[in-house]
């Protein structure tokens, strides 16, 4: 197959790198004018006041939170069944950004449940499972850097975030469940006022912005993976003459 | 691992207030936080030893099915450190002050619930085989992953108080049971073959 081309580092890397860099661009200008728009151009809210405009950021952040965790099962998966290097680099290369959005969407939600629901905390079904999901992911990140020989740290955590995937929804219903039968549900989003069109635009810019900037990043994180480990390999050496040189030097002191 | 687990429960009272009320209703979630931290701590033997030694790597290379030995290393592992717990179940229910029905609930989940755990931590203790970290990581990986259990196992009591009745609870319970029962083995073999690459 025509794809499976692009399995080899060697050949992935240089497209990586400029995809990389598309990406990044689209995410900086997409960030800037959603922030503007939701900061400036959407109208208050006429129950939450200005606190509201925390979800051009929180929301975006949690979607890519559970989407990334979804994207690196897929790349687990694909690291077990065909045994490509670049699978298992890849799943590395988003764990980080994955972890980072769960962060972000756990913070910002604190900082607006303390004005809205008036606690920075609740037990709430989302939150938790938001949680549980930054633990699954700083687990897959432990258990790779516990594991000294990579291709095999690799297939560990390809297998640990599988089990964890399963898990996921499992994990949201149990809480949800629970919740529901100890304390009734006292917090809701469902139940929020329909939103103004400029807000949802917004956030949906912004979506777009958070997507872009993982894409950027994991790519950027997978280039530096790709030549951690294969830095010993005749490509990159040709690819990155400085790495070269600089070796070269090192060894003549 | 019995001290253990009576000890981590006796801990509590102290920690708290012996008030009955307060007690009667935090008990089974404290008796299930127990089990799980028990289940934790005998984590490490179930396959460091044999990883060590060799032994693993004799189970890989028999003509026996991987998966068929690591079923029986795990149901041996749940019968020397769940069943002594299950067995201490009423003694923890006495501390707590809960009623004989609630302690019958309480053994059920733990009866159904346990082997879920030591499979969750089968799978784990595998990964980790050879792995720098020990305890904490092991710790990591498997804490959020026994989440679901410990929410249907701590609920079927506080359920069948509130008159709901605990078998929502007990049935998912075994669904999860004969899923990994299923399932685990297998993932298992595969993180053991993994660890011997």
């Amino acid at each position: 197959m025509a794809l499976f081309k692009y399995a080899a580092p060697s050949a992935f890397f240089p497209i990586a790198g400029r995809l990389g860099t598309i990406f990044g661009v689209l995410a900086l200008l997409l960030c800037a004018l959603g922030l503007y728009i939701g900061f400036v151009v959407a109208p208050t809210d006429f129950q939450q006041g200005e606190s509201y405009r925390i979800i051009f950021i929180h929301v975006p952040a949690a979607w890519m939170a559970m989407f990334i965790y979804l994207v690196m099962a897929g790349w687990c998966a694909a690291s077990l069944i065909w045994k490509t290097r670049l699978s298992g680099m890849m799943a590395l290369a988003v764990a980080p950004t994955g972890a980072m959005f769960a962060f972000i969407a756990l913070w910002t939600g604190a900082f607006w449940g303390r004005p809205t629901w008036g606690t920075y905390w609740a037990w709430d079904a989302r939150m938790t499972s938001t949680l549980i999901l930054l633990f699954l992911y700083i687990g897959f990140l432990a258990l790779h850097a516990a594991i000294d020989d990579v291709r095999r740290a690799d297939r560990a955590c390809a297998l640990l975030a599988l089990v964890g995937s399963i898990n996921v929804p499992i994990i949201y219903f149990s809480v949800k469940w629970w919740n529901t039968l100890h304390q009734g549900a006292s917090v809701s989003l469902t139940a929020a006022p329909k939103m103004a069109s400029t807000m949802l635009t917004a956030m949906l810019i912004m979506v777009f912005a958070a997507w872009f900037y993982a894409i950027a990043a994991a790519l950027h994180r997978l280039r530096t993976i790709i030549i951690e480990r294969e830095s010993d390999s005749a490509w990159i050496a040709a690819a990155l003459p400085s790495l070269n040189n600089g070796r070269q030097a090192s060894n003549g002191i | 691992m019995m001290v253990f687990y009576v000890l981590i429960a006796s801990l509590f009272p102290l920690a708290t207030s012996p008030q009955a009320t307060m007690l009667r209703g935090i008990g089974p979630g404290i008796v299930w936080v127990c089990a799980l931290l028990a289940i934790l701590l005998s984590l490490p033997r179930l396959f460091s030893a044999d990883f060590a030694d060799g032994t693993l790597e004799q189970m890989l290379l028999s003509p026996a099915p991987l998966p068929a030995l690591i079923a029986g290393k795990v149901l041996a592992h749940w019968l020397a450190t769940c069943l002594p717990l299950l067995v201490l179940t009423p003694l923890l229910g006495l501390q707590y002050g809960l009623e004989s029905r609630a302690v019958m609930v309480l053994a059920a989940a733990l009866l159904l619930g346990t082997p879920v755990l030591v499979w969750f931590g089968a799978i784990t203790a595998a990964l980790t085989l050879g792995a720098r970290g020990g305890g904490a990581l092991l710790a990591l990986l498997v804490l959020p992953l026994a989440v679901p259990v410990l929410v249907f196992g701590a609920g079927a009591v506080d359920a069948d108080n509130s008159g709901i009745g605990a078998s929502a609870h007990l049935s998912l319970l075994g669904a999860g049971l004969l899923l990994t029962c299923v399932i685990g083995p297998f993932v298992t073999a595969l993180a053991v073959k993994i660890g011997h690459e």
